[in-house]
């Protein structure tokens, strides 16, 4: 009995940093709407930062004013974060700016290995609370016990904060109605600040009382953010109590998962979001939100099918390509065989994106789940390569139909926060189910049969299926299935309105992108030879964004160019660098905030703008929020 | 000649926000071939009505017969399928594609295609969507795209989307709202004539009472919830009970002239 006494403390102590970070993100997102992918980085950077203070000034500070002035440093930082890049993103779309402070968090995580190493850091115990109390025999660390007390004192004092300040009502006023409070002459600009500062403040705050608990390392952010993204959505997003409940609900959870699952504890969090999210899809404390701006809307140029002369183009890219054995060596036919591994991946998404408008912030699961069904059948049943290669993909497909059954009952930040936690869920499976899975050492020795075994054979292999999935989607994108699914994106009042069930034609758009990933996670273990858990991790998917994101969200097929483009630089750039992660989200930063079009869209207009010049006045104009 | 086919009746519709009766105990029918006019001041409830036939809103009581169903809980989606075109205060259409495309998606739900994966949706249903869009006087603006359209050509287009499935009653939330006072005359004899040819019942919501006074063949008029008074043009023109409610009642500026006379 003690024994479950203790671990619902320890519970109850991790849910402290849990409390403190999903606050700081639903009061941010309350007011500014964009949901901070960077609030793991400013959890780590004040980890971080208060292990410095800690340590190497603890003599002027003390261990405590450390702790919080590493969250007000830190809190500094973010309100410098806000002024220099949100304040330029505030009027994108919700996926630019996910992604844009997504690009910070990978900025991040190599700027704090260039400063503080790559080592684990092991800070110091918190003065005063260094021992252990003694509970019928089972010791409970007494800064556990610090932690339990610190969250409902926190809660008070954000509740006060938000019922008895003036800064507080005009948070809730600008969170109901933000143009309101414009129109009622509050300078927006500051009160965004403050709010981003406060968030930050707290998130900062967490990390820094982690470091008596925890060692600090490099990649404790993403571990945070995917567990804050689950919190919020099963508390509710905007809601400080749906924070503080959801927190202690996942942190018993994960405490309880372990005893019940030891294998796979974070199955049990995933059913308890999954109940969540049938029973109230707003999560516990949430309220519904209005329906959100049109995602991709940059653009009204409708889309055309490819005259004749563009598909002799295409054909003639594709012979060229298919030539290349002829002129190349091996590696570089291994990197064209991924490359075109990569068109499959990033098309797939695309297609979910643009014609769906459902940005998935964890596509990888399902490239993932192919390599694994892959991996299962060709090694484990021992089935010849062409048939593991054409089941294996179904692994992905029945990932994409569970999953994706809950993701679409959501939309805009939720949506990407579901998926992207659906993806983490996935990835830990793989990663602690070792007896199945073989966890962290993966499974190697998937080889291609002979046929396919040579570079310049898998090569052809790889482009024929990359080609032929090009050419599927592009049919499907304009089929009449593709036309009812771009209209609930366009307009989901009207889309029901002419008799389509937009949730149906979404959650099968979903099952087509994860297969169509599946199919190319599959030829990515053929190509490796292996399978690891990081085919379905969070970085996988961010670049099958940013691949698409470079091609163009609002072209047909800018997903392909956008692949071909980014898989080449990147793979150059680890070979020339060690800080690819800093250039990489230096370089998303960069195409967010000066470039949204990306490299195709950008080309588009070029052209259209010429036609129009010669023609007649083309009004072009920005589709704004309706 | 029969009588005409009842498409609607409602028989004690009521819906209340928290305290604030929105809806009150309102009970009509609608005529195929008829044009109903529901009108009143702001607040008065004509909008909640209409999302509760439409079934965006579910009605606290009260039973609502479209084309012979019981439809209190149905989708929109679903009465659409019984035969009901929409049209909205602020134009929903689908502004990535062209014009012609936007009817073609109406017509792909109509014929059931939804899931139809290879045809060519640019191709399909070509003429037909052709033919609805020189029925609105759209047919020269078939390849542009709907999201340059001006206001009064989307409203048309919209009226388009809600014809592709050969509706037998359309449901018009202020179909002339935003509009040019030259367009919303066209606009609405537009619509008179389609319904006399088609026999479609139409029920709309409108302030401009040229357009009500013009094509209505019946007005209900809404205040507080309520259903103050129904009948022909003439005799709503006539109703006192009306004329308080939109000219006011007098009490505030007759005080003021008697003060003024005073002072």
């Amino acid at each position: 009995m003690a024994f479950y006494v203790v671990q619902f403390l320890t519970g109850l102590a991790s849910a402290a940093s849990l409390f403190l970070m999903a606050s700081g993100l639903s009061i941010i997102f309350g007011v500014t709407r964009i949901v901070n992918f960077a609030h793991g980085a400013f959890y780590m950077i004040g980890a971080y930062v208060a292990f410095t203070l800690t340590e190497r000034f603890s003599g002027a500070l003390g261990f405590w004013g450390g702790i919080v002035a590493a969250a007000l440093v830190v809190a500094l930082l973010g309100v410098l974060v806000e002024m220099v890049l949100l304040r330029r993103i505030y009027h994108s779309p919700e996926l630019f700016q996910l992604l844009a402070t997504f690009g910070l968090t990978l900025m991040v995580q190599d700027l704090v290995v260039l400063i503080w190493g790559p080592d684990d850091l092991v800070g110091r115990r918190a003065p005063g609370f260094k021992g252990a109390v003694d509970f019928f025999g089972q010791a409970i660390p007494s800064y556990d016990l610090f932690l339990i007390v610190l969250s409902p004192v926190v809660l008070g004092i954000l509740y006060l904060l938000f019922q008895r300040t003036r800064w507080g009502i005009l948070v809730r006023a600008a969170t109901q109605d933000r143009d309101m409070v414009a129109a009622l002459g509050v300078n927006q600009k500051w009160l965004f600040t403050s709010v981003f500062a406060v968030g930050v403040f707290l998130a900062a705050l967490g990390g820094a009382l982690q470091i008596p608990r925890d060692a600090v390392h490099h990649a404790m952010d993403l571990r945070i953010i995917v567990e804050v993204f689950v919190v919020v959505v099963i508390g509710g997003l905007g809601s400080i109590i749906g924070a503080f409940v959801a927190a202690v609900l996942v942190s018993e959870l994960n405490a309880f998962g372990i005893l019940i699952f030891p294998k796979i504890s974070i199955i049990l969090v995933f059913l308890v979001m999954a109940v969540v999210l049938i029973v109230r899809p707003w999560g516990l404390f949430g309220k519904p939100e209005a329906p959100a701006r049109r995602s991709p809307g940059l653009t009204v140029n409708p889309w055309r099918p490819l005259t004749s002369g563009e598909r002799l183009a295409s054909l003639a890219a594709l012979a060229i390509a298919a030539l290349l054995p002829f002129f190349v060596g091996n590696y570089a036919l291994s990197v064209g065989s991924e490359i075109a591994i990569f068109v499959i991946f990033a098309v797939s998404l695309h297609f979910l994106m643009s014609v769906g408008g459902l940005a998935s912030f964890g596509h990888a699961a399902y490239f993932g789940l192919g390599a694994y069904g892959v991996a299962f059948l060709a090694k484990m049943a021992g089935l010849p390569m062409i048939v593991s290669l054409s089941l294996g993909p179904l692994l992905g497909c029945l990932g994409a139909a569970v999953f994706g059954f809950f993701c679409v009952q959501l939309s805009g930040v939720y949506f990407a926060m579901l998926t992207l936690a659906f993806a983490q869920i996935v990835w830990s499976i793989a990663f602690q189910w070792v007896a199945v899975t073989g966890g962290d050492n993966g499974i190697l020795g998937v080889w291609p049969d002979k046929w396919a075994a040579s570079p310049s054979s898998f090569y052809w292999l790889s482009l024929g299926i990359a080609a032929l999935a090009v050419v599927i989607l592009r049919i499907i994108v304009f089929s009449p299935f593709g036309y009812a699914l771009r209209a609930t994106r366009d307009s989901m009042l009207r889309s029901e309105a002419i008799g389509i069930n937009a949730k149906r034609m979404q959650w099968t758009a979903f099952v087509i992108a994860g297969t169509v990933a599946g199919v190319a996670g599959a030829l990515f273990a053929f190509l490796k030879g292996s399978v690891f858990p990081d085919n379905m991790g969070i970085p996988l998917s961010v670049d099958a964004l940013v691949m698409v994101l470079l091609g163009g969200v609002e072209t047909v097929s800018g997903a392909v160019i956008g692949a071909i483009v980014f898989k080449a630089a990147n793979i150059w750039l680890v070979s020339q660098t060690d800080w690819s992660k800093l250039v990489l989200g230096a370089f998303i930063v960069l195409i967010v905030v000066a470039f949204p079009k990306g490299i195709v869209g950008t080309l588009e207009a070029l052209i259209s703008r010429r036609k129009s010049a010669s023609a007649k006045p083309l009004v072009t104009r920005i589709e704004t929020a309706e | 000649m029969s009588t005409p086919e009842t498409l609607l009746s409602v028989e004690g519709l009521s819906k209340s926000y928290g305290g604030v009766h929105a809806v009150r105990n309102v009970s009509f029918s609608l005529k195929a071939g008829e044009i109903l006019a529901l009108i009143g001041p702001n607040g008065a409830g004509k909008s909640t009505c209409f999302d509760m036939l439409n079934g965006q809103n579910l009605p606290d009581s009260g039973r609502i017969h479209l084309l012979g169903r019981d439809t209190v809980g149905e989708k929109p989606r679903a009465i659409w399928r019984l035969g009901v075109g929409r049209t909205f205060q602020i134009t929903a259409t689908f502004p990535t594609m062209t014009v012609r495309e936007n009817v073609q998606v109406a017509l792909v739900s109509h014929q059931r295609q939804l899931f139809n994966f290879f045809a060519s949706t640019p191709k399909f249903a070509r003429d037909e969507a052709g033919q609805l869009l020189d029925l609105v006087g759209m047919g020269g603006y078939a390849e542009r795209p709907c999201g340059e359209l001006a206001y009064g050509d989307l409203k048309r287009l919209e009226l388009a989307v809600a014809l592709a499935n050969e509706p037998k009653l359309l449901l018009m939330d202020e179909p002339t709202a935003g509009m040019a006072p030259r367009e919303r005359i066209d606009l609405m004899r537009l619509t008179a004539r389609i319904a006399r040819e088609k026999s479609i019942g139409v029920l709309f919501t409108e302030h401009d009472m040229d357009v009500v006074f013009e094509h209505a063949d019946r007005i209900l008029v809404l205040n507080r919830g309520s259903l103050i008074a129904e009948g022909s043009p003439e005799q709503v023109r006539a109703n006192p009970q009306v004329r308080a409610v939109y000219l006011g009642e007098g009490l505030v500026y007759d005080a003021r002239h008697r003060d003024g006379a005073h002072a």
